[in-house]
């Protein structure tokens, strides 16, 4: 491959690729992102090659194996071209019969479709699909169309067309302003205007200035970073290529997380193809500006996303955080100007550079421009990740396209921001979803975590899942967020046990309030928006747990098994699955949980047939005393 | 290179300082007392106890900074002494008071009306005598340009050691638990085995 050695280059490039390439000819792509690899896309793919090599059909049709789709819950996910039919949860056997129906016959397997849950109608097309058709899927829209590991894949679908205009056509100072007019926010959790922050690093000192992409995703549940760096690499290196331009950096870091090895592989690939292309190095097609990026792998500490804590990493000493009271766009990794942005803020950059600030303003908020991936969890119909426009309110993200809470459950609360977020109760769902909008409410955009809890969820329990969370990555080097930490979670600890007291509230709020305005870096600071939050909308639950109940029946300290006599057909059913033996009764005799023995491990509620729903979750009332042995069942007519 | 002077204003006083200074270090220099538990003044600031918190106020923003690795800029105004401040601080005795019941802090803790901490040690677990300021593990990289010793651990498992194999040059010099550096000062029996305060449950 010769390298590019101007934008016409890339363009000839262009349409070569296009020109070899068939848009009549049948492919099949297979997601392939770390979702469906988990359902068995490797097998999937795999059972369409031999398919076809059995048909005969190999060079008629092309398989592509893309980035993530996004639809997570119902993977593996195939797209057939063209035509666009999508199928979804494709086992290996199903394949024989999309090759033979769809692809010999144009005929559509009908089982292998999207089935409307409340009209039972079936959808062909993925963007008709209820979770896909209201978002508005900006980054996240080319990683089904696109083989991370095929540059020619990016620049076919116009990719590095912003780089070249930019190195042909723009002035540093140009680029800046365009950022800046755009008004794009970090999508790594603080919201900075990026075009500022762009500009501190571009005047401040020095001549050596580095630029670096966030992908130190940590969060529970998030992964909306992982899959734009595993699913469309050249998009975010395109951004980062280009804010270095406009920063005046040639070099740059991709701070990546060993635990993303997919993520690694591509990003890797992709850098390498830049180089050999002529899109990294010397002499960018040929603009005279030269850049080179090198992949530092994350060692696995949550912490470690914190800028100045992951820019000690990349220094090669512990991740650990520095006071910032001189920005790190002035002094950042070894002590020069460093601009560091999160993979989706880079990403988007080649979309204002090809369309303009003034088309990115107008998606979005007053204060907050564009779309923003969101990774939907946890107790909602449609998992998976999301991208809408800012704005869009949490309860049409929660109801349109995440399809509702599962089992006619009502809803209690929406955690976002990841584990440091707040969580926010009904009476908000109408919120715009914004960074100002969030943090009015005491939670935060954070990387866009979003966690559904439903009514059987214990707030007070989650406050201390995440406490606890917090406290384990806990750098330990600020005493507030270390020592405050381990006591917040010895208080929830004890609230969820029955043993705390009023008291102990007071106690669990100075300590809030101390971490937060006290900690070093961010993570200390936001850590006790899990218990501020919940105490602000769900103090009944903690006055609750203190006076010896749960109301959701999750904490096990606080909530008795019993099977009600009355309901009881003694199928046998709990006493079969119960692993420790707690439970006795023979045929037609009602069965008995020992309380001695049961470890309230949740099998005998959840085996017991919904049309008897004879176990029972008992917190804060009295226990009604245990039948006597031998009761006979009373029959259901 | 002649330094820019600057003037900023501290707990109401007028004060002058140079570029590149600290707040802590300002205030000191105009007799003004912030206190602090990691910092050592021959040492970097490292700005992780965060009991020199201050209030600094610029334009309309106030914000609590710590004022050990803050520095100084002309008219910023700083308050060293505030309801926030004190709760701050007060929480902070309550946090290591039980894990170094020792002279300064017993003496802070005084200061600042902590008459028992209400979060004390739990059932069987003993004061390790250590809060990890890092001033033995700084003392040693910085002074001695040795780094025998370093932190180890993460959160609350986080705990001072020896860094395998310079044991000896260690035990030669033996100068970080010298009570100007390590104010617990029973750093000593701990050291005497080679072996730090050991980890602690959560």
């Amino acid at each position: 491959m010769n390298k590019l050695k101007s934008a016409s280059d890339l363009e000839e490039l262009r349409k070569r690729i296009l020109s070899g390439r068939d848009p009549k000819k049948p492919c099949i792509t297979v997601c392939s992102g770390t979702g469906c690899q988990a359902t068995g896309c490797e097998k999937v793919s795999a059972a369409f090659q031999e398919e076809l090599k059995n048909q005969k059909s190999s060079d008629k049709v092309d398989i592509r194996r893309t980035g993530c789709h996004g639809f997570c819950e119902k993977g593996p996910v195939v797209i057939i071209y063209p035509g666009e039919i999508c199928y979804l949860q494709v086992r290996p056997e199903d394949t024989s019969d999309i090759v033979t129906q769809t692809m010999m016959e144009g005929e559509i397997v009908d089982r292998l479709l999207y089935v409307d849950p409340t009209t039972g109608e079936r959808i062909v097309h993925e963007s008709e699909i209820p979770f896909y058709k209201n978002q508005k899927r900006l980054l996240l829209g080319n990683n089904r169309k696109i083989d991370p590991k095929s540059i020619d894949d990016y620049i076919a679908l116009n990719g590095y067309s912003a780089l070249a205009k930019t190195l042909s056509s723009l002035t540093p100072e140009q680029v800046l302003e365009e950022v800046k007019k755009s008004n794009l926010r970090g999508r790594g959790g603080a919201g900075f205007p990026a075009g500022r922050k762009w500009e501190t690093t571009r005047n401040a000192p020095g001549d050596q200035k580095y630029v670096i992409v966030n992908c130190d995703e940590g969060d529970p549940g998030a992964y909306m970073d992982r899959s734009l760096m595993e699913g469309n690499p050249h998009m975010v290196l395109e951004g980062l290529i280009i804010g270095a331009y406009a920063i005046g950096a040639h070099e740059g870091f991709i701070y990546v997380r060993q635990e993303y090895p997919l993520a690694v592989t591509n990003t890797a690939s992709a850098i390498r193809q830049c180089e050999e292309y002529g899109l990294l190095g010397e002499n960018i097609l040929g603009s005279g500006f030269d850049f080179k990026i090198k992949i530092h792998r994350g060692a696995g500490a949550f912490v470690s996303g914190e800028s100045s804590a992951l820019m000690s990493a990349i220094e090669g000493r512990v991740g650990e955080p520095r006071p910032k009271y001189v920005h790190i766009s002035v002094k950042g990794v070894w002590d020069k100007p460093s601009n560091l942005n999160n993979v989706e803020t880079w990403a988007t950059v080649p979309f204002i550079i090809t369309n303009g600030s003034d088309w990115f303003n107008s998606m979005g908020t007053k204060g907050s421009k564009g779309t923003k991936i969101f990774s939907l969890v946890g107790k909602v119909n449609n998992t998976g990740l999301v991208e809408v426009p800012m704005g869009m309110t949490l309860r049409e993200i929660i109801t349109k396209i995440g399809g509702g809470i599962p089992n006619g459950r009502k809803f209690k609360a929406v955690q976002t921001g990841g584990p440091s977020g707040g969580c926010i109760p009904e009476k908000f769902l109408d919120l715009p979803v914004d960074f100002d909008e969030l943090a009015k409410v005491g939670s935060m955009m954070g990387s866009g975590g979003m966690i559904v809890m439903d009514e059987d969820t214990c707030m007070v329990d989650t406050a201390k899942y995440f406490t606890g969370f917090l406290a384990d990555e806990s750098c330990g080097k600020c005493i507030p967020c270390r020592e405050g930490l381990r006591q917040m979670y010895k208080i929830l600890t004890a609230v969820t046990a029955g043993k705390a007291t009023q008291d102990d509230i007071k106690r669990l709020e100075d300590l809030s309030e101390v971490v937060r305005d006290a900690s070093l870096c961010a993570l200390g600071q936001t850590s006790p928006n899990p218990v501020l939050s919940t105490l602000r909308y769900f103090r009944d639950e903690y006055d609750a747990h203190i006076k010896g109940s749960c109301p959701a029946k999750v904490c096990k300290d606080l909530v008795t098994y019993y099977i009600d006599p009355e309901k009881c057909q003694a199928c046998g059913l709990c006493l079969k699955n119960c692993p420790v033996g707690a439970i006795s009764g023979k045929k037609e005799v009602v069965h008995v949980i020992d309380p001695e023995k049961c470890i309230k491990c949740d099998t005998c509620f959840e085996v017991c047939p919904d049309k008897f729903n004879a176990v029972a979750k008992i917190s804060g009332e009295a226990v009604p005393p245990a039948v006597p042995q031998g009761t006979k069942v009373k029959r259901k007519r | 290179m002649k330094m820019n002077t600057v003037t900023l204003e501290i707990d109401g006083k007028a004060v002058k300082a140079e570029e590149g200074m600290t707040v802590l270090q300002a205030a000191k220099n105009a007799g003004i007392s912030i206190p602090t538990l990691c910092y050592h003044e021959e040492l970097e600031p490292y700005g992780a106890c965060r009991f020199c918190m201050v209030e600094v106020t610029k334009g309309r923003r106030t914000k609590l900074v710590a004022s050990c690795c803050y520095p100084v800029e002309d008219a910023l105004v700083v308050r060293t002494d505030s309801e926030r401040i004190n709760k701050i601080r007060k929480v902070i005795i309550e946090l290591v008071l039980p894990l170094a019941p020792v002279g300064t802090l017993v003496g802070l803790a005084k200061k600042y009306g902590v008459k028992e901490s209400r979060f004390p040690l739990d059932k069987g677990e003993e004061p390790s005598y250590c809060i990890l300021c890092g001033r033995c593990v700084r003392y040693c990289a910085e002074i001695k340009k040795l780094n025998a010793i370093g932190f180890v651990g993460r959160g609350v498992d986080r705990t001072v050691a020896l860094v395998p194999g310079i044991g000896d040059e260690c035990v030669a010099c033996r100068e970080c638990y010298k009570p100007s550096i390590c104010e617990g000062g029973k750093f000593v029996p701990y050291a005497e085995e080679f072996a730090f305060p050991p980890h602690r449950s959560r």
